[in-house]
């Protein structure tokens, strides 16, 4: 389960920057997490309450804010939301398919006192 | 304390050991107003792992080493392939190989038969290999100038997908013993990969694996997929994956 990695490094990354900021306490985390970035949201945020104890970030909450996906067909040059890896061009149904959007893994901003 | 990083936490979850030597452990990193306000961040969660990655392949770039990268399930022969291409190509070039497991020696005690410097990973708990344990590894292999490095990640095709260890490509390997719909499965993996493996087709006969179907399910997740057709245990299919390898060192 790659999520507690990911929660570890959250966690890493957002007590640096808070202690960088003199901060002594994270209230809150807000992450962006594309559909097609390969993490499971329940997963994360059960790993994420393991992870925060012991830290500034304690008694924080986890805010997942979705970022839905966007595929690029090369065959028809239209942009379409979609949330699998293998969907067809819903208008000419090629594969032939680049993810433009939705792979994205971000730490956005941290509330602190 | 390491040089590189300056980790020394000897409580980490890898462990990097050479085949009848000792081990080094690798430290994890423990890098760590009365009114509530906002910061923005906007780092990415991988952030770390993609700056050691960075490292990583600037490492291989100025020696000119080529990593490959090889993920799959547990099980569909990623060792065997390894054993056979190494003592294929060993007289021709120079190969090095990092092995990825939860635990034990035994497969970095295959490739070291092979006679092919070699380190093993345990990842303890760990799912996957991270840039920093291959950081850690290269330390321990004596990589030489225009040389092939192949990175066995641990068996499982969800997690390794995440992350980049400074590869040139990931190589992801399904045996015809697995389901045939596995790319749709795990897309992931075949989303992440340039290659795609499709191993032991001697069994063809005895399963149900339509390997176009197969084929047509991974181009379905990523149309720049390249496929290689084989069987590391009999040796059919081996020569155009040998072919491509070693035209792969030279460009």
């Amino acid at each position: 389960m790659h999520e507690m990695s990911l929660a570890i490094n959250i966690i890493d990354i957002a007590c640096k920057e808070a202690h960088k900021n003199g901060a002594h306490k994270i209230n809150s985390i807000e992450i962006k997490v594309g559909q097609l970035a390969g993490v499971l949201n329940d997963a994360l945020s059960f790993s994420f309450n393991i992870a925060k104890s012991d830290t500034l970030a304690k008694d924080a909450e986890l805010i997942l804010n979705s970022i839905s996906g966007k595929g690029h067909c090369h065959e028809c040059n239209i942009i379409f939301d979609t949330d699998s890896f293998f969907s067809l061009c819903p208008k000419c149904e090629s594969h032939m398919i680049e993810i433009v959007q939705g792979k994205d893994l971000k730490i956005e901003s941290i509330n602190v006192d | 304390m390491c040089d590189t990083c300056g980790c020394g936490n000897p409580d980490d979850h890898a462990i990097i050991r050479k085949p009848n030597h000792s081990s080094h452990s690798q430290g994890h990193h423990e890098h760590g107003h009365n009114h509530s306000h906002t910061i923005d961040v906007q780092t990415d969660v991988l952030a770390e792992n993609n700056l050691l990655a960075k490292q990583n392949q600037t490492y291989f770039n100025e020696r000119n080493i080529t990593a490959l990268n090889l993920v799959s399930s547990p099980g569909s022969g990623k060792t065997t392939l390894l054993e056979k291409t190494i003592k294929i190509l060993k007289p021709k070039m120079d190969i090095a190989v990092i092995e990825g497991d939860q635990q034990t020696m035994r497969d970095a005690e295959r490739i070291d038969k092979t006679g092919v410097p070699v380190v093993q990973v345990n990842t303890g708990t760990g799912c996957h290999l991270d840039a920093h344990m291959i950081q850690h590894a290269i330390q321990e292999l004596d990589l030489k100038n225009q040389s092939t490095l192949f990175i066995e990640n641990v068996g499982n095709l969800v997690c390794p997908a995440l992350f980049d260890l400074g590869e040139a490509l990931k190589i992801v390997i399904i045996s015809v013993t697995e389901g045939e719909d596995k790319p749709h499965k795990y897309p992931h993996m075949f989303d992440a990969s340039g290659i795609c493996i499709i191993n032991k087709i001697d069994l063809l006969p005895y399963v149900e694996f339509d390997v176009e179907r197969c084929k047509g399910y991974a181009l379905e997740v990523n149309h720049h997929l390249k496929f290689f057709e084989l069987s590391a245990q009999t040796g059919d299919g081996m020569n155009t994956w040998i072919t491509w390898l070693k035209q792969l060192q030279k460009s």
